[in-house]
């Protein structure tokens, strides 16, 4: 067990290393929310003011749908970096060493929490003069659930690569699931005005759960049932996820 | 022994329809303590596979194997710990520098942060690595980049060191100095296995070699053992396309030992070639049958290979990888 933190922490110092040295990626990451907070949120401001509500009420239910979306789409892209490693040979090299196979992967996926934290947080910050408002406590759950969600999108986004082994599937396999997932969240609009089956579908979609989770902390209530029930949900599928990542893992790289 | 193996096999699910490739079909090795041991043959012929077997990256489907005094099989850990492995493509990062490189993989094998430090150092004065140590490896030639890849596989003193075709692309300048960093190793008190599929190599640089063809070992020994095996001289005729007719020709005669035609070309083991060529010349022009050169060698390696697999290893197009994982 020590040796297998050891390693992990090994893995996550230099991947944490080679990330701050290409910031291109973490500002890639932050600008697609970004987009979604200058170019978006005002029309739902639009909307909002429509029926009647204030635009710090608008962002209040936008921000946290976004920041569940920042930790679904910072992620799901993650396997696209072990393909990349898998062919300059990164992978093999480390694996002819005793280091613990599956240290290789928590030690990437530990560096994809911390920079998914560094966005989100930026993004919250970025929100306070809009209007939004949060308090500690209630943020910090917020950051367990992203992180559960970190964890969850990318062991299944690590999985997929290691079976593709290509860019050119992963691709649009992540692009097939992680629009529908979206979508159907409530993310970008809310679902209370679909009709009966879209909310069928989203009420079987866990980031649909998430971002529920998510509006109920913003406005401080974060002993809504919600909250408990997402993280249950979430950290169930994250200890799923990382099971079959890590098996992924173990498998093709012995 | 460094590596003794018994049998070794490995084959892999074809894509589709193709069923199983046999890459691998029972390999009997012995390579031992401080030798530059040379494993030779085509691209496809299972070098890599075999490689990648011993070096645990691969789990061989059956047969036995120890590797620097441990089992492949039950002990794997150990021989990780024992060995270094430098594959062919190398596996340095861009945004990464060599220094960080070996100290991180120094590391990954267990040792301290200071111990890893000095190892790093003491790595980068061994292999000359001084002058682009801490520079990006994005930067880095081609030759540079190879020399980092075997500074990465000796950071932790192996006794046993792999080598996958560590001279494929290199221009004849760096393939020169990686022959002599090769040599060092030795000098270094480790025992080196080599992949490689120039001849000109295997023979300068080895003092064992193996020949695999097809999955199979197809010849071992040290290179003048495996030239004396074919005794005699070779004569070479080039041909302007009467090619079948002039080996059916020749054939017959008492002469000749073994023949292969290689594109336009006739191959003769002969007994004296002195002797032989003007009967040689005296049959074919009976027959009007045209030459436009002659030649006379001793065997070299190709011709060991050419005899024992009935192609030649010089024509192999360089460019066709098989699908090796």
């Amino acid at each position: 067990m020590r040796k297998f933190l050891r390693d992990t922490w090994l893995v996550f110092t230099r991947q944490l290393q080679l990330q701050v040295r290409q910031p291109v990626w973490v500002v890639v990451g932050l600008l697609q929310p970004l987009f979604f907070l200058l170019l978006f949120a005002p029309l739902l401001e639009g909307m909002m003011k429509q029926a009647g509500g204030t635009r710090a009420e608008a962002y209040q239910w936008f921000i946290p749908g976004l920041l569940v979306q920042m930790a679904m789409f910072g992620t799901l892209f993650a396997g696209f970096g072990i393909i990349a490693e898998l062919r300059a040979g990164v992978i093999e090299r480390m694996r002819v060493t005793p280091v613990s196979r599956v240290a290789l992967l928590f030690g990437r996926t530990g560096r994809d929490i911390v920079t998914l934290f560094v966005q989100c947080l930026l993004l919250v910050v970025l929100a306070i003069p809009f209007g939004l408002e949060v308090s500690g406590g209630p943020l910090l759950l917020m950051f367990g659930m992203i992180a559960l969600i970190g964890v969850l999108c990318a062991s299944v986004s690590y999985g997929l690569g290691l079976l593709t082994r290509s860019e050119d599937a992963l691709a649009p396999i992540m692009n097939t699931f992680s629009f529908p997932l979206l979508l159907t969240a409530g993310i970008l609009l809310p679902l209370s005005n679909a009709p009966g089956w879209l909310q069928a579908i989203g009420d079987v979609n866990p980031f649909t759960w998430a971002a529920d989770a998510s509006r109920e902390l913003f406005q401080g209530h974060w002993d809504a049932t919600v909250v408990w029930q997402a993280l249950a949900i979430l950290g169930g599928l994250a200890v799923l996820g990382v099971v079959w990542g890590a098996r992924e893992f173990s498998r093709s790289v012995r | 022994m460094m590596i003794e193996t018994r049998g070794l096999r490995k084959s892999f699910r074809g894509r589709g329809k193709t069923g199983t490739v046999d890459a691998v079909r029972g390999v009997d090795l012995s390579v031992g303590e401080g030798e530059i041991f040379g494993f030779l043959g085509p691209n496809g012929a299972g070098k890599t596979t075999t490689l990648r077997m011993l070096a645990t990256l691969l789990q061989p489907d059956g047969g036995e194997a120890m590797v620097a005094g441990a089992d492949l099989r039950t002990q794997p850990g150990e021989v990780r710990k024992r060995i270094g492995y430098v594959s062919q493509g190398g596996g340095v990062w861009d945004d990464s520098t060599a220094r960080e490189e070996l100290e991180l993989q120094a590391r990954l094998y267990g040792m301290t942060k200071a111990e890893a430090r000095s190892r790093a150092e003491a790595v980068i004065r061994a292999f000359q690595l001084e002058s682009f140590a801490d520079r990006r490896a994005r930067t880095y030639s081609g030759g540079q980049r190879r020399r980092v890849d075997i500074a990465l596989g000796c950071v932790h003193r192996p006794r046993l060191v792999f080598l996958d075709e560590p001279t494929t692309g290199l221009d004849p300048q760096s393939r020169a100095h990686m022959w002599d960093e090769v040599r060092r190793l030795r000098e270094m008190g480790m025992t080196v296995f080599i992949t490689t599929h120039y001849l000109d190599e295997a023979d300068a640089l080895c003092d064992r070699l193996a020949i695999m063809d097809h999955g199979r070992i197809v010849a071992e020994g040290t290179p003048a053992q495996l030239k004396r095996e074919i005794a005699g001289d070779v004569v070479t005729l080039g041909l302007n396309g009467a090619g079948t007719t002039a080996r059916k020709l020749l054939e017959g005669e008492p002469y000749v030992r073994g023949i292969e035609s290689v594109e336009n070309t006739l191959r003769l083991y002969v007994e004296v070639g002195a002797a032989a060529i003007p009967q040689i010349l005296r049959r074919l022009d009976d027959q009007g049958i045209a030459l436009h050169s002659v030649e006379l060698h001793r065997p070299s390696l190709d011709d060991v290979f050419l005899a024992k697999t009935g192609r030649s290893l010089r024509d192999e197009p360089a460019a066709t990888k098989g699908g090796n994982r």
